[in-house]
């Protein structure tokens, strides 16, 4: 009773702020900034919006906030690039099944003088040493993210510890992709980043890829239907249809179909 | 470096091209920030005014803490409503997380002590220059608050602008509580943020102007509204 | 057995009055008693406690020590609600004329007819008529005293409390103040004037309170106070105030 009412009420405002409670059913998905800025959501969502009817609110967080949002209930899917961390999730009751969706790469952009004399090559776990021995300031997301846990983890690979350097030539923005990418920009720095969000930002300055097509930089994108079994208001069939449609073939060839400046920059891998 | 001459006519033209996915956004904007306002208004009022006549112990704390309430980081605010509105927080049932209300909600409690430490500086002072008549007209203390609120009202359009300028130009706390999702939470400060993550910085100078320039006409237009409401008051009434 | 007099118009008491502030005494009145028919004119130096002892009478200070009694029991909100006081300066709210003296006939509980038909007689008796619309704050200073009279007027006071009303003022003003005291007067609203204006006090009073040091050094008839009065400081005061 005492909910319907203050429900009554809340709707009466936001009939005044706008239409919150539209008819048409929605999800909300909790997915990353590379999906969203590399504006791979906005060409493939309209497709399945017109299939079914259910409207997808995208919140674009880093990997890490996304998961955490998830496990509090506040999303019907989850769409992140950090298996180790979807694996874990699905397995503590969060979530139902994890599926294999796409892959992106990742890639280390640079200066064009390339203070570090990396010059252009395809193996980041010599570049990364490369770039510690010139003290060559490289610059981190720093926020927990799939893009920054996959980063610490090729400095690991490549044996060399840049923590110790935080704030010398070691910089940690704890932001978004975008925005480390303006801060590498602005400070002629190295930065690893993912493709799509490369192709598609718009103030890359005098930066340019230096390290690409390394095995070790492939970039995997898993999607997630939060469990309702632990958190019963999750829109489950409209957030399995997603799923579905994500894993399925259409949603498969529409990620395929999905250009920037003429590349392909995610491959649907749902069904390998 | 960027030839900012450059990225600003390009602003500009952005904004005089009229992108109808960029109006519906400032609309938004608007509605959520005025609404947010409005509630402010109704809460921090009376607060305030009751605050700047009322005598009890603890008076000049609770002051203190509204002064400094002024200065709310919105990123605090933003976690605290989502904490409460999360459904795993005590309000999640209601099921307005990542909605515009959720965002009201935040700009209320960021505007709220504004609005309320505005009033009351102004209202103290009217009452200290009202007491006498008015205890001699037999009115209490607390029913003086109408009185002055009232009498006050020119110098508590200030107290809205104020309040205003702070929510629209917020973007901490609408980014959490509402997501910045397209064509549902999407408003100017958070499309300013997103566009300026995404490098497209010509855009969210554009978006930025526009910004300024609904601040500019917003108070243009109250002042001018209460201007005439003034000399409505000299003919009439 | 009460007299006619006080059967028709309201007495004042004041008892044992004193009011003191950092331990000097300001004010200091043993007794005092105002039943006399016409206007009470408090007269005496700036600082001779006029006003606090009217703030008294009206209730807005507490003193220290003693009472204030009407008709012979203790000042209470219903007193206080058939009292009335107008300030040295006019403090007027921020509205029209018209809407100052709504503010206070609304208090009353009058409808909406009653209050418009009040408003212009009262403006009428205050020689506003035309003003009403004005805002109340841009009156000249002896039209806004005259509003706020008619504001105190518009309670229906038994009594109406005074205090300096006419010291700002130039000479015509003071004298459409004085005509609108004394007609109140002659209608049966007791009146009690603080003044510092010796001739002020000739034109008004039935009787006068002379003040001296925050205490009442004489209290009599307005002819034997101002003609032959039987104190040292009345007299001084008096002759000052002819000199000047």
């Amino acid at each position: 009773m005492f909910r319907d009412c203050i429900r009554a009420a809340l709707v009466t405002l936001g009939l005044v702020a706008g239409p919150v409670w539209a008819e048409e059913p929605f999800i909300v998905v909790q997915s990353t900034t590379s999906t969203q800025n590399s504006g791979l959501l906005d060409f493939i969502l309209p497709g399945f919006e017109a299939e079914t009817g259910i409207e997808v609110r995208v919140v674009a967080v880093g990997t890490g906030q996304a998961i955490k949002n998830a496990v509090n209930g506040d999303g019907d899917v989850l769409l992140v690039h950090s298996k180790p961390d979807e694996e874990k999730f699905v397995a503590d009751g969060w979530g139902v099944e994890r599926f294999d969706l796409m892959y992106n790469d990742f890639i280390l952009v640079g200066p064009k003088s390339d203070p570090a004399a990396i010059g252009e090559g395809s193996d980041i776990l010599s570049a990364l040493p490369a770039i510690k021995a010139a003290e060559a300031p490289f610059v981190s997301r720093g926020d927990d993210s799939g893009t920054h846990k996959a980063e610490v983890g090729h400095w690991a690979a490549a044996g060399v510890d840049p923590t110790d350097a935080s704030g010398t030539w070691y910089r940690e923005t704890g932001s978004g992709m975008g925005a480390t990418l303006n801060v590498a920009s602005g400070m002629d720095a190295y930065a690893l980043t993912d493709r799509a969000t490369w192709l598609s930002f718009g103030n890359k300055g005098s930066l340019e890829i230096l390290v690409e097509e390394d095995p070790r930089l492939f970039n995997q994108y898993g999607v997630i239907l939060v469990n309702p079994e632990t958190h019963p208001h999750v829109r489950a069939n409209a957030g399995q249809r997603f799923v579905d449609w994500l894993i399925g073939p259409d949603g498969q060839a529409a990620i395929a179909a999905y250009t920037l400046e003429g590349q392909q920059v995610f491959f649907p891998n749902a069904g390998d | 470096m960027h030839d900012f001459a450059s990225e600003f006519s390009k602003a500009l033209s952005l904004i005089f091209e009229r992108d109808s996915e960029l109006w519906s956004i400032v609309l938004l904007s608007l509605r959520v920030s005025m609404f947010a306002v409005l509630i402010s208004a109704i809460i921090g009022m009376p607060v305030g005014a009751a605050l700047a006549v009322a005598r009890f112990p603890g008076r000049r704390v609770l002051i203190v803490l509204m002064n400094t309430l002024m200065g709310l980081p919105p990123v605090v605010v933003g976690l605290l409503v989502y904490l409460l509105l999360s459904r795993s927080g005590p309000l999640g049932v209601l099921e307005l997380l990542y909605t515009p209300t959720a965002m009201i909600l935040a700009q209320v409690v960021l505007v709220t002590p504004i609005i309320a430490a505005l009033t009351r500086q102004v209202t103290e002072m009217l009452a200290e220059e009202y007491s006498e008549q008015l205890r001699s007209l037999g009115v209490s203390r607390l029913s003086s608050v109408p009185v002055l609120l009232w009498d006050a009202r020119l110098a508590l359009v200030t107290a809205l602008l104020a309040g205003f300028g702070r929510a629209i130009a917020e973007v901490g706390a609408v980014i959490i509580v509402g997501g910045n999702i397209n064509h549902v939470t999407r408003v100017m400060t958070t499309t300013i943020a997103l566009e300026t993550s995404k490098g497209n910085l010509a855009l969210a100078l554009a978006l930025g102007a526009i910004l300024i320039g609904i601040a500019v006409a917003v108070n243009a237009m109250v002042s001018t509204l209460s201007l005439r409401a003034e000399q409505e008051g000299l003919r009439h009434a | 057995m009460r007299d006619l007099v006080s059967e028709m118009t309201t007495s004042l008491q004041a008892r044992e009055l004193q009011i003191q502030s950092n331990g000097k005494t300001l004010l200091d009145v043993p007794e005092l008693t105002l039943d006399g028919p016409g206007p009470t004119l408090i007269l005496g130096p700036n600082g001779s406690g006029k006003s606090l002892l009217l703030r008294c009478l009206h209730g807005l200070i507490t003193p220290n020590r003693g009472q204030v009694a009407q008709d012979g029991t203790l000042l209470n909100s219903d007193h206080k609600a058939r009292q009335a006081m107008v300030f040295q300066h006019p403090v007027l709210l921020r509205r029209s004329v018209a809407a100052n003296l709504d503010f206070v006939l609304k208090r009353q509980g009058f409808g909406w007819t009653a209050r418009k038909r009040r408003i212009v007689e009262l403006l009428a008796e205050g020689g506003l008529e035309g003003k009403s619309r004005q805002p109340a704050r841009s009156l000249s200073g002896g039209e806004a005293q005259r509003l706020a009279i008619l504001r105190a007027l518009a309670l229906k006071p038994e009594t109406l409390l005074l205090d300096e009303p006419t010291s700002a003022l130039d000479p015509g003003a003071t004298q459409m103040i004085e005509r609108m005291v004394l007609r109140a007067s002659t209608r049966g609203v007791r009146i009690v004037m603080v003044t510092h204006d010796i001739g002020q006090a000739r034109r008004l009073a039935a009787d006068v309170v002379m003040m001296q040091a925050g205490t009442v050094v004489e209290h009599g008839p307005a002819k034997q106070v101002l003609v032959a009065p039987k104190s040292e400081a009345s007299r001084r005061y008096l002759a000052g105030g002819l000199i000047t």
